[in-house]
């Protein structure tokens, strides 16, 4: 018997979704949606009465004090009935295999009650004002319903049985190569979605030559897995011929000569001293922390999946990095979130968008959704961030989710030994989330979407909570000798990178699955969420499986490491594949690439918008606008989503001070009870990818280590993570400007003596379409790196923060500033164009780094904050909005360098826009200002005003010109008002 | 005892805060409870703590509530009669309410409040103001007003009729309320009926409220210590444990 369970709200007034839906249909010029109603409904089968039902109804789905339920069979008319006005109805079900969390535990939570149906889905009801049927689709394809994952029905459902498929029966297909051109090759690599080239395909087909017969389909899957350019850094790892401004310059591989050579050179200056622990070899890179504790971090991208599913993509986005956490080593606790999304305008118009594009805003708050459901379920504070607007993001955004961890000293390195059985713990396997690996290193195009779905993982943040539960545990009772997670690639990849040296033995049709019907290929590669592989040795087997018992946790034996060098997969006994681990790991065939950046031409600054408004009053005029444009303006909405204060340790919040102003670095305890911090900031200068890629790179580092040196941390403790987002890398040109990324983080590491720990590259972030005129596109997204800062500070109390603090205190600009114009805020707000790239000056930051440090911890510096988007007076004013305080500045005490003979009112903008990399403003009681000036030795610096309170008149904050006119007298009430000013409708709630 | 389950996750700051007030804490799985029901009577104080206990799918506590009502029904009774205090933060004042533990009418047993979705639909996490008026409510023993944060979707607290809210009100179980700022803003901030945060039983002591005092033990964790606090100072959040530990010294 199918029952349905319909559970409506007894006030139809707290029906929230039903609003946002109009306000939505109205935005998709729907005005005849003035109305709506929804419900959660349950469809239930199994051998149950209607009484049972009704007691499943009654004391599990509804609650008794504000909603009510409607039980019938499935397809019964009391089932559609609502108000006269809405007789459209429409059911929004996940599809056929794709995970359905709150069924799950509903399924489960009907056990206590004694009943044991035998499938559960959700499905969510909206009945709706008479509609045309194309504006019925049309709002529930934009509004209520994903492709990738949801089916929707118009009417009555018809459905008799939510059974799904049958058994798979074994069979053995194996793939012929031998004799295929390079033309059939790379045909074969497109339609097998493996994303291999010709070249790997010739040395695949000559490894089973050499031994004698052809491929199996699942050896092939697992190579392609495990040669993408998502698993190993393909591109980034190739022998390099490189031309650039500097000359010529050779790489054997660029990754390791670059980025890795200068964490090995600071390592080895550091001697005796050096904090790095684990790097570049595990799921995420480890440093020393206290003295009985190592903390570790990785930041990862998961755009393609996003670009699709906005929800989906980013909430496994988030699960997956928590899990390289939890898998590092022997297990670390994820103690602190950071997500960074790069997206197109919020202004885009709907008509502007290529076929098969998320409008940005939908995107935002889908990815935004994502997180907040992924990271507050699995309590794991938020901290830090930010959203970049672009219009190169439009139809490929970045979604970047980062997580930090903690673990005891000593357990950084796993140890996987021959005889260990290989043990997979956490969810089961289903069919999603299949071919992401290789997904994710294509480009995507307009019909990704219906070609890709099942590439689409969705996760259950509760799964993931109960399995690092029962990690942190195993961990601690040391029953485990190595962790990894399943991540892209699915158990192919984890099993293959554990056993990569002495190999493993599998049972595939041990892999507990979610449902029948899966192929041995598919469980192999399948990237089904929550799932991590361990490495255990059998006399603590039986321990360790009632731990995962105690922790509601499956956990199952399915192979073990063998010690042969071979990958032997098996399906009841027959031997389904069997790959050398030498060939899988080292036999990938390396390309020579050759690169070439020129740097465009500088281009001449122009002022726009002339006399009148390019006069006195146009410091103010600007001033707003840069606080109110998009990546300036507060991300409140999005911060108040996340839980940031979750585990109880968070001691520099995203938004502080009284007028909850913006922070720069934000702090967590790395352990409750004790003072010392971990420091957190984020630095990305995507508007210079395309005009100086080394400069964006550099500025991007110089940021992200700013924004912790401004709270506090130690700038001799600060480890930096990499990603690099690049869009297509076939060209020579475009592989320049990744060379010359990559040179940036080879010499900012070594000038501040800040290691890289981890990093990841996601490249091929392309867009390809054809237009209604039959023409083709293709929109690459500009070169990004987002650079990660993690920063320690002994002692949290002496934390600093950026909002003003108090009246009659001085405020001074530490680091020089130079005209330096070219993609900054004010160019985006439209009033200049062109200008010269802000370049970071290594050995002048690392000084300004030093100083500022030091001033903070000899107490003379009570709120700091860097000058980054805006520059000068946008930090400023931020630092007056957090205060809720104004202040006094004066442009002509400002340490200038490289300026012009521009006429005043130019010159006075310069300063105060210019976004020259690497400087501070301190507020210094009048006290320690004397203290202060002794200590700011060897860098350039300058008193340039003072903290103002008035207490029968609004707070103001006030500009003094190089003429010594005042040129800004603001309200900081009215500076609040246009930095929140920007607000986005947030679109559906989790599904 | 702290009681977890499955996406419980306020549960380490939450013994940690217990401990703070002087307690000895312990985390205890509720199937490990429920496999023992027994081990109760080492504890003087039952806290649930924070959290999303089984997803919060179908809804807010739902699960882990069923968990309890079908498994340990009888124990947390006992536990209550005895003497024993029982506190319900966020997720565990959503559990407390549809376990009938706390506001459940004395006739049917159904709970007469329950904590809906916020009514901006969107779950918050912030700082506010709130006024508590003691009588019976030994958490709240001493205090009157404070800052707490919030992070919650679902906190509206909502009475099943008005008579049952000026009844409940009458009985002085509506115990902690949100209050103006120091600008004089309200700060409801979810539409909860007049303007409750938390709620006590008769006894006074079993104890829900949607705030989080255990993120409020130190004075560092207020987003604005900076500007106006002594950073080595007790958070105001702490008196409520160390009122609960007082009680059962």
């Amino acid at each position: 018997m199918l029952w349905e369970v319909d559970v409506h709200l007894v006030d139809a007034n707290a029906d929230h979704t039903a609003r946002a839906i109009v306000t939505g249909a109205a935005e998709l010029g729907i005005a005849a949606c003035s109305q709506a109603r929804t419900a959660v409904g349950w469809l239930i089968e199994g051998d149950l009465t209607r009484a049972d039902v009704e007691r499943l109804a009654a004391r599990l789905l509804a609650d008794s004090v504000t909603q009510s339920f409607v039980i019938a069979a499935v397809g019964e008319q009391q089932l559609m009935s609502g108000p006269a006005e809405l007789p459209t109805v429409v059911h929004v079900l996940p599809r056929a295999g794709v995970t359905d969390p709150s069924a799950k535990s509903a399924q489960e939570a009907m056990a206590l009650l004694g009943l044991q149906p035998t499938h559960v889905r959700s499905v969510r009801k909206y009945w709706l004002p008479p509609l045309h049927a194309v504006d019925t689709e049309r709002l529930a394809w934009k509004l209520l319903a994903s492709e990738a994952i949801h089916d929707v029905v118009v009417g009555p459902l018809q459905l008799t049985t939510l059974a799904g498929a049958r058994e798979w029966i074994f069979s053995q297909t194996s793939v012929p190569l031998n004799g295929l051109d390079d033309a059939s090759l790379e045909h074969l690599s497109r339609t097998r979605c493996l994303a291999l080239s010709a070249s790997e395909l010739r040395a695949v087909r000559d490894h089973f030559q050499s031994i004698g017969r052809e491929p199996f389909e699942i050896e092939l899957e697992t190579i392609a897995q495990t040669w993408s350019e998502h698993c190993c850094h393909k591109t980034l790892g190739s022998p390099m011929d490189h031309t650039g401004p500097d000359g010529e310059s050779q790489y054997d591989n660029l990754l390791k000569e670059t980025v890795f050579a200068a964490t090995q050179k600071v390592r080895e200056s550091l001697g005796a001293s050096d904090w790095c622990v684990s790097v570049f070899r595990d799921n995420s890179g480890v440093v020393r922390f206290d003295g009985d504790h190592d903390i570790c971090v990785k930041v990862e991208t998961h755009n393609h999946p996003s670009a699709i599913e906005p929800y989906g993509g980013a909430a496994t986005g988030l699960g997956g990095v928590i899990r390289d956490v939890l898998g590092t080593g022997l297990g670390a606790k994820p103690i602190a979130n950071l997500d960074v999304f790069c997206v197109g305008p919020p202004d885009t118009l709907l008509a502007d968008l290529p076929p098969g594009v998320i409008h940005p805003r939908r995107l935002l708050s889908g990815v935004v959704a994502g997180v907040r459901d992924y990271g507050n379920r699995m309590g794991i504070p938020t901290i830090a961030g930010a959203v970049v607007f672009d219009a190169g993001y439009t139809c490929n955004p970045l979604v970047f989710c980062g997580t930090v961890g903690i673990m005891p000293r000593n357990s950084a390195d796993a140890t996987v030994k021959s005889g260990d059985l290989v043990v997979v713990a956490g969810g089961r396997t289903g069919r999603d989330g299949i071919h992401g690996a290789t997904f994710s290193s294509v480009e995507l195009s307009s019909t990704s979407e219906s070609q890709s779905g099942g590439s689409v993982q969705i996760g259950h943040a509760i799964h993931e909570k109960m399995l690092t539960d029962f990690v942190l545990e195993a961990s601690r009772q040391r029953l485990f000798g190595a962790i990894t997670d399943c991540g892209a690639g699915g158990l192919s990849s984890a099993v293959g990178e554990m056993g990569a040296q002495l190999g493993a033995t599998v049972d595939l049709d041990n892999i507990p699955l979610k449902y029948d019907g899966l192929s041995a290929t598919e469980a192999w590669i399948s990237e089904a969420q929550e799932r991590m592989v361990l490495a255990v040795a059998p006399a603590d087997w039986e321990q360790l499986a009632r731990v995962a018992a105690d922790e509601g946790v499956e956990a199952t034996v399915i192979g073990t490491f063998t010690g042969t060098g071979q990958l032997v997969l098996r399906w009841q006994g027959h031997v389904t594949g069997e790959l050398n681990c030498h060939f899988l790991h080292e036999g990938r065939p390396r390309q020579r690439l050759r690169s070439r950046f020129t740097k465009p031409a500088e281009q001449t600054l122009v002022w726009l918008q002339p006399s009148p408004e390019h006069s006195t009053g146009s410091i103010e005029s600007c001033l707003l606008d840069v606080l109110a444009a998009p990546d300036v303006a507060s991300k409140e909405w999005i911060i108040r989503q996340y839980d940031h204060e979750v585990q109880g340790g968070s001691v520099l919040k995203p938004l502080v001070g009284p007028g909850a102003g913006p922070a720069d670095g934000t702090i967590v305890r790395g352990v409750l009870g004790r003072d010392r911090g971990i420091v957190l900031g984020a630095g990305i200068r995507n508007r210079l990818g395309q005009i100086d890629p080394y400069q964006m790179a550099a500025g991007a580092i110089v940021e992200a280590v700013a924004n912790v040196i401004a709270a506090g941390a130690d700038p001799d403790r600060i480890a930096l993570l990499d990603n690099f987002c690049w869009g297509e890398c076939r060209r020579e040109e475009s592989l320049g400007t990744l060379v010359e990324a990559c040179r940036a983080c080879h010499d900012m590491a070594i000038a501040f003596a800040a290691p890289f720990v981890s990093g990841k590259d996601s490249l091929n972030n392309v867009f390809s379409w054809t237009d209604a005129a039959g023409a083709s596109h293709e929109l690459s997204i500009p070169p990004t790196l987002l650079a990660t800062a993690l920063g320690q500070i002994e002692d949290v109390r002496r934390a600093v923060s950026p909002d003003l603090k108090c009246a009659g205190n001085r405020l001074a600009i530490v680091g020089l500033s130079r005209d330096a114009l070219a993609g900054s805020q004010l160019e985006l707000v439209g009033r200049v164009r062109g200008g010269r790239v802000p370049t970071v000056d290594a050995a002048s930051c690392r000084s300004v780094f030093a100083a500022v440090a030091v001033a903070q911890r000899a107490g003379t510096v009570v709120a700091c904050h860097d000058c980054s988007d805006g520059g000068l007076v946008t930090a400023i004013a931020e630092m007056a909005i957090g205060g809720g305080i104004g202040c006094r500045i004066e442009l002509g005490r400002v340490p200038t360098d490289g300026f012009d003979s521009r006429q005043s009112v130019d010159r006075d903008l310069t300063i105060a826009f210019t976004e020259t990399p690497g400087r501070f403003i301190c507020e210094v009681p009048a006290a320690t200002a004397a203290r202060f000036e002794s200590l700011l030795t060897g860098v350039a610096w300058g008193w340039i005003g003072t903290v103002l309170s008035t207490t029968d008149a609004p707070q103001r904050l006030e500009i003094v010109s190089t003429d010594a006119q005042t040129v800004a007298s603001m309200e900081v009430h009215r500076l609040a008002q246009a930095w929140r000013g920007v607000r986005f409708r947030t679109e559906k709630e989790s599904p | 005892m702290i009681l977890r389950a499955p996406g419980t996750n306020c549960d380490h700051e939450t013994a940690h805060a217990f401990e703070r007030a002087g307690a000895i804490s312990r985390r205890v799985h509720v199937r490990a409870f429920a496999e023992k029901p027994a081990i109760a009577d080492d504890f003087q104080i039952l806290c649930i703590p924070g959290g999303f206990s089984y997803g919060d799918d179908i809804a807010s506590g739902r699960i882990f509530a069923l968990e309890l009502t079908t498994r340990l029904a009888d124990a947390l009774v006992k536990f209550r009669n005895k003497g024993g205090l029982i506190l319900g933060i966020c997720n565990g004042f959503q559990v407390l309410l549809q376990t009938g533990l706390l506001l459940a009418d004395p006739k049917t047993g159904l709970p007469q409040a329950s904590l809906a979705h916020n009514r901006s639909g969107q779950f918050i996490d912030r700082w506010v103001h709130v006024r508590a008026t003691a009588g019976k409510c030994v958490f709240l023993s001493g205090i009157h007003e404070l800052e707490l944060p919030i992070a919650h979707g679902e906190g509206r607290f909502v009475v099943r009729s008005s008579f049952e809210l000026s009844q409940l009100d009458a009985a002085g179980q509506l115990v902690l309320r949100y209050a103006a700022d120091a600008s004089g803003a309200p700060t409801n901030p979810n539409g909860a009926d007049a303007d409750v945060a938390g709620a006590c039983d008769e006894t006074g002591r079993v104890f829900g409220l949607m705030p989080h005092p255990e993120r409020f033990i130190d004075a560092t964790q207020h987003p604005a210590w900076n500007a106006h606090m002594d950073s080595s100072s007790n958070g105001a959040g702490l008196t409520l444990f160390a009122n609960a530990v007082k009680a059962v010294s």
